[in-house]
């Protein structure tokens, strides 16, 4: 396997979903090539970083307004019925 | 069910009791919709903000994620979870804000190619544990920064996929494209990340 093979690879490779020939294949060309190991290994954590990252919070007020409209819907809905 | 039954997996429970709840909604129950609301407002909300990188954007797309899912409930079939069907909608509301906001910046089609080799231009290692190089806050700027530069194509994917863990074919079933597309946006979104995240961890630049 070459390093352009690798980096096609790469995606299937970190999501674990590559076939065991392949993924061995995959394993033997970064154990002799340093770039794409780096590669490899830069690309898994910024997936890491961006999983971990704090989760953007949903604000009080913002949340009331969602209920209150969701509300107001239910109310029409019901008189529909 | 004894003792010795093998659970049932806590994504089939989830699966099974959102059925219901859906069902349940679907029959007129009010507080069965808006347990679904309660699972899934900030998720979409989250969402919301990662596309469009806006608040105000961002209670807009969720508002409407949850208020059209509700008036259009008869026309989810189930064939899919109710949790993509929501996604969906609300990520074709977070792009058109996107169209509208910044007609010039947004193109739903593959971006040419800047020339540039996102892969192999830059290659050094970050060391164990870059995101300790940065405070929280300061880190969470970096991230915001770096996922607004991608390409909107890119970064749809990329959230969806990696950040809310959805899996590839409910993605290409949400964009409406194939399996194989959302995984070359995913490859290209992650090298993108990757490689303007180097300039903030890779190991020369902090040590």
């Amino acid at each position: 396997m070459n390093c352009k093979k690798v980096i096609q690879e790469l995606t299937s490779y970190l999501d674990g979903v590559l076939d065991s020939d392949m993924r061995a294949d995959l394993e033997l060309h970064l154990a002799r090539c340093t770039d794409c190991r780096v590669v490899v290994d830069t690309t898994r954590k910024t997936i890491q970083i961006f999983c971990n990252s704090e989760p953007v919070p949903l604000p009080e007020d913002v949340r009331q307004r969602l209920h209150t409209a969701l509300m107001d819907r239910f109310r029409r809905n019901a008189k529909t019925i | 069910m004894s003792a010795t039954d093998p659970k049932p997996l806590a994504s089939a429970i989830v699966r099974d009791d959102e059925a219901r709840l859906v069902s349940a909604a679907k029959a007129g129950d009010a507080a069965a919709f808006e347990e679904l609301v309660n699972r899934y407002e900030r998720k979409i909300f989250r969402l919301g903000m990662n596309i469009t990188q806006n608040r105000e954007d961002a209670e807009d797309v969720m508002q409407e994620a949850f208020l059209k899912s509700y008036t259009h409930l008869d026309r989810f079939q189930g064939d899919s979870r109710f949790y993509t069907w929501l996604v969906r909608i609300a990520v074709n509301e977070a792009l058109m804000k996107l169209r509208k906001r910044r007609p010039n910046q947004f193109s739903l089609d593959e971006p040419l190619s800047d020339g540039e080799d996102p892969v192999f231009r830059e290659i050094e290692d970050w060391g164990p544990s870059p995101e300790q190089k940065f405070a929280q806050t300061e880190l969470n700027e970096i991230l915001n920064s770096v996922i607004a530069e991608l390409d909107p194509i890119f970064r749809v994917a990329f959230l969806l996929r990696d950040v809310e863990g959805i899996s590839t074919e409910e993605t290409a079933q949400i964009l409406g494209i194939s399996e194989a597309a959302v995984k070359s946006r995913l490859l290209r979104a992650r090298l993108k990340l990757r490689q303007k995240l180097n300039k903030y961890f890779r190991r020369s630049e902090t040590q």
